[in-house]
């Protein structure tokens, strides 16, 4: 009796919902990925393990497209991202396709979010174990977005988020240092928050940047590996700064 | 009675298409745009049942973008339209599209073609095509002014040639054409044909 709701989503007496719980686990091993919204550029950044020699690196797209003015960057596992990823891309599509406009950073989210939800409360399933951060412009107002969804099914707006592991200490430096930035400012936010945890390198990180007009851009590793030396230049300054009292003579 | 037809040149491929909407004795309207961008280097010019005709093409034109989505690149012109050609074939015994297409692409390894597809899923790769009654004129001028490798200048003359003899000779030949056009740098609008303009409302 005690162990039943282990196997499937149903309650357990204490209220819990421990396959929803044990999904959150599982983000929580997945790598680190971070969201950063600014006025006019919105940046996604993803930990990437070091790529074996022999794979072909360009296979694993950690930031994707789910319609041109959309992305997504998820937590957790990467099949079952693939998953919701191909059934959000079609619903943009087919909302495209009865109402005629595009959808709304919005709307995508609470369909995701709804699927994510469904899947706690049917039979013989088991809750999708990720969750996703997805960005995109408006397609009237041209206001940026950031929305985070959990394997509960919950969704929310944030103006810079983290997930997957060390998510925790990379929101505390969100939190720290986050003000309204737009541009290359965004992007280097993004990393700095990314650095927190991950191994400095472009080859560990995978950024992409969404710009109201065009789009989705990904990031080549040279473009990062600047941004980073930019960054630990900064941090050097500051660390120099600091050390050196200043001697008003 | 609507006309389509197009053909390919050095480098491009033209489509053009005749912008009456009508109803029975009743012409909705003379500036109805039936070519649609499918993507950026895809046009579809479509005649026959209005409803089917934007309903069928903007069903191709979602599934040609969710593709690109899904595979990060675009489909191939000859892919379109061999899967366009398969929702009709599968619909066909069933729930019929009443829809002709002309589908004109520019793909970077194969240079530029174009496809006849007709409302019974018949799939063609040809130099020229034409649909409607306008299609008997528009293909008499073209088999005797067409060449391999036109350039843009010969192959608007040719357009140019084929509308003003479906407006002289067609019984109730429509009013204005619309031309669009596809080469490398993408499908866009290149111009209108009109002879009659729609009367802006005066405002009070």
């Amino acid at each position: 009796m005690a162990r039943y709701d282990r196997a499937i989503t149903v309650f357990s007496p204490d209220g819990h919902l421990f396959q929803v719980e044990y999904a959150l686990e599982a983000v929580r091993k997945g790598n680190a990925a971070v969201g950063v919204r600014g006025t006019d550029t919105i940046v996604l950044g993803v930990e990437k393990k070091s790529t074996a020699k022999l794979q072909d690196s360009r296979s694993v797209r950690k930031i994707v497209n789910l319609d041109q003015h959309i992305a997504l960057a998820c937590a957790g596992l990467k099949a079952d991202a693939r998953v919701l990823i191909n059934r959000a891309r079609i619903e943009c599509q087919s909302h495209r396709l009865t109402v005629e406009d595009p959808v709304t950073v919005e709307y995508i989210t609470r369909y995701i979010a709804g699927l994510q939800q469904k899947y706690t409360q049917s039979g013989g399933v088991r809750p999708f174990g990720l969750s996703t951060l997805i960005i995109g412009f408006d397609p009237y107002t041209g206001a940026p977005s950031l929305y985070q969804t959990d394997p509960s099914g919950t969704f929310s707006a944030w103006k810079a988020n983290a997930t997957g592991r060390n998510s925790n200490s990379i929101r505390e430096f969100l939190e720290k240092n986050y003000k309204e930035t737009s541009g290359q400012e965004t992007v280097k936010l993004a990393i700095r928050a990314l650095l927190e945890v991950v191994e400095s390198g472009g080859k560990n990180i995978e950024i992409a940047v969404m710009t109201r007009g065009d789009g989705l851009r990904q990031l080549e590793e040279a473009e990062i590996d600047a941004i980073v030396a930019e960054i630990e230049a900064e941090k050097a300054a500051a660390e120099a700064a600091k050390k050196a009292p200043p001697k008003e003579t | 009675m609507e006309c389509v037809f197009g053909l390919v040149g050095n480098g491009f491929a033209i489509l053009a298409a005749d912008t009456s909407a009508v109803h029975s004795i009743l012409v909705h309207k003379s500036n109805e745009d039936k070519i649609m961008v499918l993507d950026s280097h895809k046009l579809v010019a479509a005649s026959g049942e209005p409803g089917d005709r934007v309903q069928f093409t903007e069903y191709i034109q979602k599934n040609v973008a969710l593709y690109q989505f899904r595979n990060g690149i675009p489909l191939t012109t000859a892919a379109a339209a061999n899967f366009t050609r398969g929702e009709l074939a599968t619909a066909l015994r069933k729930n019929p599209y009443s829809v002709n297409i002309l589908l004109a692409g520019h793909d970077k390894e194969t240079g530029p073609s174009l496809y006849f597809i007709d409302y019974i899923a018949t799939l063609h790769k040809v130099d020229k095509g034409a649909f409607g009654y306008g299609s008997y004129f528009a293909f008499s001028i073209m088999d005797r002014h067409y060449h391999s490798s036109m350039s843009l200048e010969e192959a608007i003359d040719l357009v140019d040639k084929c509308i003003m003899e479906i407006r002289s000779r067609l019984v109730v030949a429509p009013p204005n054409f619309v031309i669009k056009i596809v080469d490398k740098d993408g499908a866009r609008e290149y111009a209108w044909r009109k002879s009659v303009e729609d009367v802006p409302v005066a405002s009070a």
